[in-house]
């Protein structure tokens, strides 16, 4: 067995266009999925995720690069001849066949016996918890339950790769949440490599080990979600995940791995830790998460601390969220609410004056594209 | 005042609606069953069994009572004969029609190439363009081909090729299949390719693919257009007037070629079936489109 579940290997993808031009909908990606990972690609739509996703089940073709399952180079491989499964964003439940038969399909396409058939599907619809609905056609099933079965029909022949295109798009939000659970708990029961592409960078961080965050067709960054929230190796990542603060400045100076970097619009310098690469004289995003900014009466540093005016509070129970004024910038601030007091006094007032202290182990700096 | 209140315009309307589309029908079918022996004079709904009283004195035996005429249509072999060919041509010219028009409407739906916008438009024109136009234009189209083909070839007597059965199959081919391209592509409509990639995901190649996922999919909308095509064909008196030869006659020219000779109730005992038959069709098809949602 190869160490590597997928690997893509510089792989591009043009696509023809109506008027007789070209899409460069994946731009020379290089990426290795390990065996039993659960790796996401995230990206707004259109960066490449699912065409990416597309060329490892085979229903598109690199126009060059390679793609990889178990080290083996696919070429040009019909879907058919694929270790892998997949499962679709619509579903795709065939609607004219009944859950078993929809599940049966595939062990059938392999020639299984009809008793080896009855025992994995009833085993395979166990685990996505729909016994009992196997009679059932798609079209009486809620969308929650159509999901599973597009699960169970993909996990029935236990794939090397499973393939996710979106699985939970099409659900309400509470569903969304139970059914990311329930997929990392499958993953980890059936330990095959899960291969996730989604446009919800909270689903991405809950459910992965690792992600891929694209955008136009190239991958900025890969690592795990502590790696891609804590070190965004660009402004694009950390503007795509979570919220940040950006300050724009030239670095002037790098010491072990920290950077000194003037910014016009406070006319000081900021100390940051270096998060991707930078050199010095470069023109950089300085990013600071809103949680990370702490609110003070006096100036708590000696460097990356400055005064502001509050200029809008937003009470959200577990949280206050606020923006502060600071040289003509608005930074946003969140405080967690650690006081239970119903006295108004107690709590941040529009037109209240802060200091706002910048940790330099939470300032990151970064390329600025 | 309730301003919706009914015009009584819409009830006139629609009495003359359904007056004048079907009153000549049931007139038909009533004239079906008449003990005269002209279909222009109501002599009466034939009553007994056995010997029948005709006007004019003749006397014939009616075994069917009331459905003589029906029973004397069976005894008629130009009938027979008719009924035949008009089903042959409608079996083969349905079967072949829907199957190269089903195609078609893949090949529309899935594949992009050039020509592909003149393919579409080239399917409405034969739908728009008069029946007599394409009669004409068939016609001329065989008899050119034929007159080529037999002197080049040196055909001779009986051997020459000429128009019958064969030439009205393939203009009912051809004017089928347009109807049946349009009804299956209406039903391709809605149909993600994303069903056909599942199934190769999970290991069917194109073919099992084909017969397993895609076809039962759209099987509705092929069996519509086959019906269609079914029913064009068995009404079909332009296009089989061009083109048909001796020993070819359909029932459409069969009954034109009675009304100028002379009309019996046997012409409307033969429409009430046809009407029947045509009419089942019609229901079946709802069925099926009823089914589909």
């Amino acid at each position: 067995m190869s160490e590597f579940a997928v690997e893509l290997q510089d792989v591009v993808k043009r696509f023809p266009t109506p008027e007789g031009g070209e899409v460069l909908a994946v731009d020379h990606v290089t990426m290795q999925i390990k065996n039993g990972e659960f790796f996401s690609m995230l990206g707004s739509s259109g960066c490449g995720k699912t065409t990416s996703l597309r060329m490892v089940a085979g229903f598109e073709w690199p126009t060059s690069g390679e793609v990889y399952i178990e080290g083996i180079a696919q070429g040009h491989t019909p879907p058919f001849k694929r270790p892998v499964n997949t499962v679709f964003q619509s579903y795709a439940l065939f609607q004219h066949m009944t859950v078993f038969q929809n599940v049966a399909f595939g062990l059938e396409m392999d020639g299984a016996g009809k008793d080896e058939i009855k025992k994995r599907v009833a085993r395979a619809l166990e685990m996505v918890q729909l016994t009992g609905m196997d009679r059932r056609y798609p079209r009486q099933l809620s969308g929650g339950q159509q999901q599973r079965v597009a699960l169970a029909r993909a996990i029935v022949k236990t794939p090397d790769v499973l393939l996710l295109d979106e699985p939970l798009g099409a659900l309400d939000l509470k569903l969304r949440k139970e059914m990311q659970l329930e997929l990392k708990a499958l993953q980890q029961k059936l330990g095959i490599t899960f291969v996730y592409v989604t446009h919800d960078q909270e689903e991405a961080l809950t459910m992965s080990d690792r992600i891929a965050v694209m955008s136009q067709g190239k991958v900025l960054q890969m690592g795990s979600p502590v790696e891609i929230y804590e070190r965004p190796n660009c402004k694009f990542v950390a503007d795509f995940i979570g919220t940040s603060n950006f300050l724009e400045g030239t670095v002037k100076s790098l010491e072990k791995g920290m950077a000194n970097v003037f910014i016009p619009a406070f006319n000081t310098e900021i100390k940051g830790i270096v998060s991707g690469e930078v050199s010095v004289g470069e023109t950089v995003a300085v990013s600071v998460r809103p949680e990370k900014i702490r609110l003070a009466d006096k100036a708590v540093l000696n460097q990356n601390c400055f005064e502001g005016t509050i200029d809008l509070v937003t009470y959200i129970g577990s949280d206050t969220h606020l923006y502060v004024g600071l040289n003509g910038m608005k930074l946003k601030v969140w405080e967690q609410n650690k006081i239970s007091s119903l006295d108004p006094t107690a709590y941040y007032t529009v037109g209240q004056k802060v200091w706002l202290a910048l940790f330099p182990e939470n300032t990151l700096v970064m390329a600025s594209e | 005042m309730n301003p919706y209140k009914r015009s009584p315009f819409i009830k006139v309307a629609t009495v003359l609606v359904y007056f004048f589309l079907y009153a000549p029908i049931i007139g038909l079918i009533v004239f079906a069953f008449n003990s005269s022996r002209t279909n222009v004079f109501f002599g009466g709904f034939i009553t007994q069994w056995g010997p029948l009283q005709m006007e004019g004195s003749t006397v014939v035996q009616s075994p069917c009572g009331p459905f003589h005429w029906f029973c004397d249509l069976t005894q008629n072999r130009e009938v027979m004969s008719a009924t035949k060919n008009t089903l042959t041509i409608a079996l083969i010219s349905t079967i072949s029609a829907t199957v190269i028009g089903t195609m078609a409407a893949l090949a529309l739906q899935r594949y992009n190439f050039k020509l592909k916008g003149f393919s579409q438009l080239s399917l409405y024109i034969p739908i728009v363009i008069p029946e007599i136009v394409m009669g004409i234009g068939i016609l001329v189209l065989f008899s050119q081909a034929f007159n080529f083909l037999n002197s080049s070839l040196g055909l001779l007597g009986d051997s020459r090729l000429t128009l019958g059965l064969p030439t009205v199959i393939v203009s009912h081919i051809a004017f089928s299949i347009p109807f049946v391209t349009l009804v299956v592509q209406a039903r391709l409509q809605g149909f993600d390719k994303s069903f056909e990639e599942a199934a190769m995901d999970l290991g069917a190649n194109e073919l099992v693919t084909f017969w397993r996922v895609t076809f039962p999919m759209i099987l509705p909308g092929v069996l519509s257009g086959a019906l269609l095509a079914f029913t064009l064909s068995l009404d079909d008196f332009v296009i089989t007037f061009f083109t048909t030869g001796p020993g070819a006659t359909t029932l459409p020219i069969y009954v034109y070629g009675l009304l100028r000779r002379i009309i019996t109730p046997q012409v409307n005992a033969l429409s009430t079936v046809w009407v029947l038959v045509v009419v089942a069709i019609v229901f079946l098809l709802q069925r099926i489109q009823s089914r589909e949602t």
